[in-house]
């Protein structure tokens, strides 16, 4: 069983808290993701699980048995570096066979996991060139390779995409999830990229500042959100900010973004936003895809609005409308056949069923 | 039954490994411990001749702990230095070793810019054999010159044995070919884009030479400079079979051969001698060491 | 009007032509005379003499006569040059391991410690490399010394013999090989030092994942990365140690009898002291090989190098 179980786990580096107490459970077969900014204390984490980094203070256990001492040669995992860390002197297939050469398995028992690898990896006919020879994508393979080879409890992946260019980024994504599929063991992945993330993970962990922001799957990340960070992380172009002030009106509970508009609280979740009423510091947050052009039907939770666009951007499949709203740049996805232009009014509607309100001194998603 | 001991959050811990932390602080410890251990193994000479130097010869005698002084005195220095001798052997070398980093820096920054900067047919091999010829070292030389100095007597009539001022002809010879080949390679680092912007401004190649490339290559020269003084204050074997008087003579060759009289040693004298001859180089290294360092493995890493 | 024109055109032409020429020419030739005084040092003080050497060799020993290869039948026939032939190898083999070897685990242990205090102790380690070798060898020949050696003072009080340091032939030719590599093994150092801070941590960190110990990591990271330098620094060394004159000179004079002597300091012996020129300068064309061999070894090191960049 290889489940990964961190508690309190704490990296202080002389006077600076890179990880201020992270607890995180993750499941045998689990793919999970660590993504966040930089300096946020993934790639810490990760080092920690491996042993590159001695831990300050809480535990972590891998397949059960606490790790906090273990040097990373027995901990019986793999590790797939951002730089690949290939031995420049060994061709391939020694980069591969190192690991098993170390643990002095017999030697037919390493050219078959190592053939065996190279195949799920489609690298075979590369086995004997050295890694100067090879492309980036061939080296990120043969560093997977060596990882799978070894059959360890856990995959630890440090951000393995960064040093390629966009197309074999996405390339390589898929390779990734594949192997996973294939291979089937516990993987801990980190990147800064959000969309890596979101196309990768069984689940995903966001961390910001050294801790913990949000756990979940994907599609639990992007519609429901548990802290703003996460709400302005995930997705892409990111979710719309609007301050704005709850107000009691005649139709019930309105929520006022500038002196002209309001929009109106849904009524499902009137109930719950009414005790915030008073709040100075609320923020609207709507997704850039729930602000499209007007359509002729009216739906519920639905409001139309006018405003000037400022920025048009046809994207092909979609137009990207940037406008202000009292003080905050916004952001919406219309069609592409919809009449906007930069410095025109265009009519909008805005699908707030799909809205979160934010306390911003908290930073939660109420 | 897998869930109930992740939830639980008190996993076994295993006793079979020692603690990582403390492997990094036993490694600490014994890498400190060979470390002072090396430091003296590589101290003691110069220590020694330190604490040697501060004993009169009364003292030395007497064959007490050698490596404590029970009566320091500087007898030693004020004899030594008062001496006309030694001042001489003193004053040799520095004019020596003055005249000969001036003569290697011109020779070789000259080249070395001719070398790196300005192809010319035949540079790539005159590079490489530059280099080679360090490696033909003053022991094979010596005998010849012997006879090529009595030649150059016979028909010019110039007497090069036994004056000092030869040593300036003969030690550029040393440390020439590596002075270029350090100087070869931080020149070879400059850009070329340099050179072009100043002949875009109007410089000739001496302009470009003196204001733009020594500026910039000023580390390496301060190097090679280090290194073709220490070479020349150090050399012994070409003073000792060149110069013979003893007011010819410069220090390495003063030193070893004027204060072993005989069969009487004054070991007192002598390591102070050697300290005070050991002094210059030492001085500029603790001052420069960053420089001398750098001239060091700038012929091995860059070559 | 149209052959005026014409005339002029080519005028001009011939002048850019011209002042073009002069200066395709001015920047070679400058840089030939830049390069020129170094050519005529190395050519007249290094490359003549080896050159006149040879020639000096194949001369009697009152230089009227051209004997060929007479001198060297004269050495092959005499028992000392066998015996001085074995102890250069000795000599250099010796030391350059052993300098080798303490060079690279000094730089191991210094590498180890954290940064800041590097720099003061590769400072320390370095100073026998600063110190002359002359002056050094004089410190050593006093520690040595047959009635007041300071080793042999503790020795007597924990009980260990007096040793002959220089006095015994073993002995001494232990002796000279000690400081030869007590003066050269912070130059191994220093370099390998240089090197180790070139292989980048991440393979070190891979190479633990993957199960190595501490000793593993030496042997299957760091040695093969420093191939390259190991093999220069030892290459090198071994031209130099191969011709070293002033060690021997100093603390044995090629002593007892000619039991130290090295190509070097027999050559002068027998060259300058003895009066022998061209005996002496057969003796020392002996390093020619040494230095031939090591020559082609780092001139093919160096293409090697230059055609992978």
């Amino acid at each position: 069983m290889a489940q990964v179980t961190l508690r309190k786990v704490v990296k202080k580096y002389d006077e600076v808290t890179a990880v201020r107490g992270i607890d995180l459970d993750i499941t045998d077969k689990e793919f999970i993701v660590l993504v966040g900014p930089s300096g946020c204390g993934k790639s810490t984490t990760l080092r920690m699980i491996a042993g590159l980094e001695e831990i300050t203070g809480g535990d972590i256990a891998i397949g059960g048995d606490v790790v906090n001492d273990v040097p990373p040669k027995d901990r019986d995992i793999a590790m797939v570096f951002q730089n690949y860390a290939l031995y420049p002197h060994m061709n391939v297939y020694e980069n591969m066979s190192f690991g098993l050469k170390l643990k002095r398995t017999p030697k037919d028992e390493i050219d078959r996991r190592v053939k065996q690898a190279a195949q799920i990896l489609d690298i075979t006919e590369l086995l004997d060139r050295k890694p100067k020879q090879l492309s980036g994508g061939q080296r990120q393979r043969v560093a997977m390779g060596r990882a799978i080879v070894r059959d360890p409890k856990v995959f630890l992946f440090d951000e393995p995409l960064s040093n390629l260019d966009a197309k074999l980024r996405v390339q390589m994504r898929t390779e990734i999830k594949k192997v996973h599929q294939k291979v089937r063991t516990t993987t801990v992945y980190v990147t800064h990229d959000q969309v890596e993330a979101m196309t990768l993970a069984d689940r995903v962990v966001v961390m910001n500042q050294g801790l913990i922001e949000q756990v979940g799957s994907p599609n639990d990340l992007y519609h429901s959100p548990a802290t703003k960070f996460v709400a302005g992380f995930i997705g892409s172009p990111a979710m719309n900010f609007i301050p704005c002030q709850l107000e009691q009106a005649a139709g019930g509970l309105r929520m006022r973004v500038s002196d002209k508009l309001s929009f109106p609280v849904p009524a499902s979740r009137s109930a719950r936003y009414a005790s915030h009423a008073g709040k100075t510091s609320l923020v609207l947050g709507l997704r850039p895809e729930h602000i499209i052009e007007t359509r002729p039907h009216a739906e519920p939770d639905q409001h139309d609005f006018e405003q000037q666009i400022e920025v048009v951007e046809p994207m092909g499949m979609e137009t990207l409308v940037y406008f202000n709203i009292g003080g905050a740049e916004v952001c919406g996805r219309v069609s592409p056949n919809a009449p906007s232009a930069a410095g025109k009014s265009m009519k909008l509607r805005a699908d707030l069923s799909n809205m979160h309100l934010i306390d911003d001194t908290t930073g939660k998603v109420l | 039954m897998a869930n109930a001991s992740v939830a639980a959050g008190a996993p076994v811990r295993k006793v079979k490994y020692r603690s990582m932390s403390a492997d990094r602080r036993w490694a600490m410890r014994w890498s400190y411990f060979f470390l002072v251990l090396f430091a003296i193994f590589f101290l003691t000479p110069p220590v020694y001749m330190f604490i040697t130097s501060l004993k009169s010869s009364g003292e030395i005698g007497q064959a007490t702990n050698p490596w404590w002084v029970y009566h320091p005195t500087l007898s030693n220095y004020i004899e030594l230095l008062g001496q006309n001798q030694y001042l001489i052997f003193f004053r040799n070398s520095a004019i020596v070793s003055v005249c000969v980093v001036a003569v290697t820096m011109v020779i070789s920054v000259t080249a070395a810019f001719a070398l790196a900067r300005m192809k010319f047919w035949g540079s790539a091999t005159l590079a490489t054999g530059v280099f080679l010829t360090y490696l033909i070292p003053d022991t094979l030389l010596f005998i010849p010159l012997f006879k090529m100095f009595a030649f150059v007597r016979d028909t010019f009539g110039i007497e090069l044995m036994n004056h000092w001022w030869t040593l300036i002809i003969i030690y550029p010879t040393l440390s020439v070919p590596f002075a270029t080949w350090i100087m070869i390679g931080y020149f070879a680092s400059i850009p070329k884009e340099l050179d072009e912007a100043a002949l875009i401004d109007g410089a000739s190649w001496l302009q470009t030479l003196t204001k733009i490339f020594i500026p910039v290559a000023l580390p390496g020269i301060i190097a090679a400079t280090i290194f073709s003084f220490t070479v020349s204050w150090a050399q012994f074997l070409y003073p000792l079979a060149f110069t013979t008087s003893t007011d010819q003579l410069v220090l390495p060759v003063g030193i070893v051969t004027t204060l072993i009289k005989g069969d009487v040693f004054n070991w007192g004298q002598i390591m102070t001698g050697a300290l005070l001859g050991a002094a210059p180089p030492l001085i500029i290294y603790a001052f420069l060491m960053d420089y001398y360092i750098a001239g060091l493995t700038a012929g091995a890493t860059k070559g | 009007m149209a052959d005026i024109a014409a005339r002029n055109a080519t005028a001009i032409n011939a002048d850019r032509r011209n002042s073009l020429h002069k200066l395709m020419q001015r920047k070679s030739t400058i840089a030939f005379l830049m390069a020129l005084p170094l050519i005529l040092l190395i050519g007249t003080l290094v490359l003549y003499p080896a050159g006149y050497a040879i020639w000096l060799a194949m001369l009697n020993k009152s230089m009227t006569k051209f004997v060929g290869l007479g001198n060297f039948e004269f050495l092959f026939k005499r028992q000392t040059f066998w015996d001085v032939v074995f102890q250069s190898c000795l000599f250099a083999i010796t030391a350059v391991i052993f300098k080798a070897i303490i060079g690279f685990v000094v730089a191991h242990f210094v590498h180890n410690i954290p940064t800041k205090g590097q720099r003061k102790w590769r400072g320390m380690l370095l100073v026998p490399w600063v110190i002359p070798p002359a002056m050094s060898t004089l410190a050593w020949l006093w520690l040595f010394d047959p009635s007041y050696s300071a080793f042999n003072w503790i020795f007597a009080h924990i009980g260990l013999p007096h040793i002959p340091w220089t006095g015994e032939a073993g002995w001494a030719r232990f002796s000279v090989i000690l400081v030869n590599i007590w003066a050269g093994a912070p130059f191994f150092m220093i370099m390998y030092l240089a090197a180790l801070k070139s292989v980048p941590e991440q393979l070190y960190e891979a190479a633990s994942i993957d199960g190595a110990t501490w000793w593993q990591r030496i042997w299957y990271v760091t040695l093969p990365m420093m191939r390259n330098i190991i093999a220069i620094t030892a290459l090198f060394s071994t031209i130099v140690t191969f011709a070293n004159f002033d060690i021997v000179r100093v603390l044995t004079s090629g002593g007892p009898l000619t039991a130290t002597h090295l190509f070097a300091t027999w050559a002068f012996k027998v060259g300058i002291e003895s009066g022998d020129i061209p005996l002496g300068a057969t003796v020392s064309l002996f390093m020619v090989p040494i230095l031939a061999v090591g020559a082609a070894f780092i001139l093919r090191d160096i293409s090697k190098r230059g055609s992978e960049v």
